[in-house]
């Protein structure tokens, strides 16, 4: 990239301006904020409310940011036993947008934006791309899937927001998406790597040189991925790859970005409070031990979310960015504290095969569940141990099991899973129990 | 009349086939009439064997997946139209078959035709009436 890197408030891009409060500034308005964001879930979640009391807190107890280790954690199965709209902390004429994303059961946990909520969201999403040095001028290509999934309508609102030119592409269809970035002149794209590393492939068969094209930055994100990873996809399509952080719990993407130095992620902590804590215990860890990202939303309306236990594991890095930037980092995040798989952008439990396997055959087979990676595209497999209630001995009752077994899976995954059968005792089996994933997946 | 048929689950790899059928020869049982069904994933082998609970017994102590099913065999005579006549029998009986498999030659001069039918017993009475020798299990198995 051509342009002069930004080091100060002075020379950023002005949606950034927030990234470079003077710390002293920034720690008296995060305290300002948390101390709403407390008082307002007190009021109006219910949860909240009963949690507070048995431990005798109540809003007034959060007179320092240090006081935030005293308040109760949220995590994704509260939103499950709330679905849909139980930590609601907004009436529902007042919410304009639902998004949901898959849970640990067949249900999905749901998330609510005001429109200042709304508004809030497309302005981090805006300063991570300006912290990737895009402008107003830019065409940026959005190929997050557009619906329920926050990826899509999030990096649009915030290309909008920055001043640039969309194109919302939406998901799938290949060769559309390089015709696009071809004739549109695309000068960055924002999906998951993993299917950029597919356009990267399906570029190079339809002829179409990546690198002799206008794209110039990536932005990628929804699925933990590697430096290797991001070697390859700069070294194969001349462009500069940034890692983008956000779940739907908190606001989508956009909580934490690289900037153009790449040494971590910058949260947006004055809206989304960072604190590493010790999965195990729950324990706040000190600056720079990895453990387990827990982020409070210090502005959100429609559903705030107080000390939300991410599973995410990584740390707070310490030090200041040279950028220039007062906003902490994290390290890019590799793996985390639970089972969930993260395929396409799309989060997979374990316990969800388990549900769909139940509910077709109403005992659990041997299963185990095979990812690999086929042309730069994650695919997912679910090998099911054949029981003796599920043998037919024709082939078309065999088939209509396969089916029964195929359609419950893709109706709880929300992404297609191959089902195969395969012999009883086949599936290896540790200390009694199957190894349920194999991830043959190489970075 | 009606004949027990052993069906198990294989998958469509290499070798999936000896150890069941080793395993057979170990404990002196016979395989009279084999076939097997596949498809891309995996295949159905399905047996008729001189001692059908054994065989069942000893395939699942080693954790096959193992149905026991019942088929009818009928003899005809190993020339042209033989097939053909039965398949006419129960046409005109309106019997469904579910699948057939058959082995030419397994007398001198005869060949022997497994059925799978949803109703068995219709499907007898439809082939004695006309005349159709369906073979017991001690004639299948002797």
């Amino acid at each position: 990239m051509d342009r002069v890197l930004e080091t100060s408030a002075a020379n950023c891009h002005p949606l950034s301006i927030p990234d470079y409060t003077p710390l002293a500034d920034l720690r008296a308005l995060q305290l300002k904020r948390l101390q709403i964001v407390v008082e307002r879930s007190w009021n109006k979640v219910e949860l909240f409310r009963k949690r507070m009391d048995e431990r005798d807190l109540d809003p007034g107890d959060i007179r320092s940011l240090d006081d935030l280790a005293k308040l109760p954690f949220t995590q994704k199965s509260d939103l499950r036993d709330t679905y849909p709209f139980g930590l609601f902390a907004s009436p529902m004429k007042d919410v304009v947008r639902l998004h949901a994303s898959s849970g640990t059961t067949g249900k999905p946990i749901v998330v609510a934006y005001t429109q200042e909520d709304v508004n809030v969201w497309s302005s981090v999403l805006a300063r991570c791309l300006a912290g990737c040095g895009l402008h107003h001028g830019d065409i940026i290509q959005v190929a997050y899937g557009y619906g329920l999934f926050t990826g899509g309508l999030g990096a649009h609102y915030g290309a909008e927001k920055l001043g640039a030119t969309v194109v919302p592409a939406s998901g799938g269809h290949a060769d559309r998406q390089v015709m696009l970035m071809k004739d549109f002149g695309v000068t960055a794209m924002c999906c998951t790597p993993t299917y950029f590393l597919h356009l990267i492939e399906r570029a190079g068969e339809m002829g179409v040189d990546l690198k002799q094209l206008a794209i110039r930055a990536g932005v990628f994100g929804a699925e933990p991925w590697t430096d290797s990873m991001r070697q390859y996809i700069e070294k194969a399509s001349g462009i500069e790859a940034f890692d983008i952080y956000g779940l739907s719990e908190i606001i989508g993407p956009g909580v934490a970005c690289e900037c153009r130095r790449h040494q971590g992620l910058h949260v947006f902590e004055d809206r989304f409070y960072p604190e590493i804590v010790d999965p195990a215990t729950g324990e706040p860890l000190p600056e720079g031990q990895e453990g387990e990202l827990v982020l409070t939303t210090l502005s959100k309306q429609a559903m705030p979310m107080i000390r939300y236990r991410t599973r995410d594991i990584t740390r707070i890095l310490p030090g200041k960015c040279t950028c220039g930037r007062t906003l902490r980092r994290i390290d890019r995040i590799g793996r985390r504290s639970d089972d969930m798989l993260i395929i396409r952008g799309v989060n997979v439990f374990p316990s969800q095969v388990e549900t769909a396997l139940l509910d077709v055959e109403g005992t659990l087979p041997h299963y185990q569940i095979v990812l690999t990676r086929e042309r730069g595209l994650d695919q997912i497999e679910v090998q099911v141990e054949i029981t003796p209630q599920m043998f037919e001995d024709k082939i078309g009752a065999m088939q209509e099991v396969h089916a029964r077994l195929q359609k419950a899976l893709d109706r709880v995954l929300g992404i297609r899973a191959h089902v195969t059968l395969v012999e009883a005792h086949s599936i290896e089996r540790s200390e009694g129990k199957a190894k349920r994933i194999i991830d043959r997946r190489t970075s | 009349m009606k004949i027990k048929q052993i069906s198990l689950f294989a998958e469509n790899k290499r070798g999936h086939i000896v150890s069941p059928v080793r395993l057979l020869a170990h404990e002196s049982i016979d395989i009279r009439a084999l076939y097997l069904a596949d498809t891309q994933q995996y295949g159905i082998l399905r047996m008729i064997v001189s001692d059908w609970q054994k065989a069942a017994e000893t395939l699942e102590a080693k954790g096959f997946t193992v149905k026991v099913t019942e088929v009818v065999a009928v003899e005809v005579g190993d020339q042209p139209g033989g097939l053909a006549d039965v398949l006419a029998a129960l046409d005109s009986c309106d019997v469904n078959i579910e699948y057939m498999y058959a082995f030419p030659r397994f007398r001198a001069d005869k060949a022997i035709l497994i059925f799978r039918f949803a109703d068995p017993d219709a499907a007898i009475a439809c082939l004695q009436a006309a005349g159709i020798n369906v073979l017991a299990s001690e004639e299948l198995l002797k």
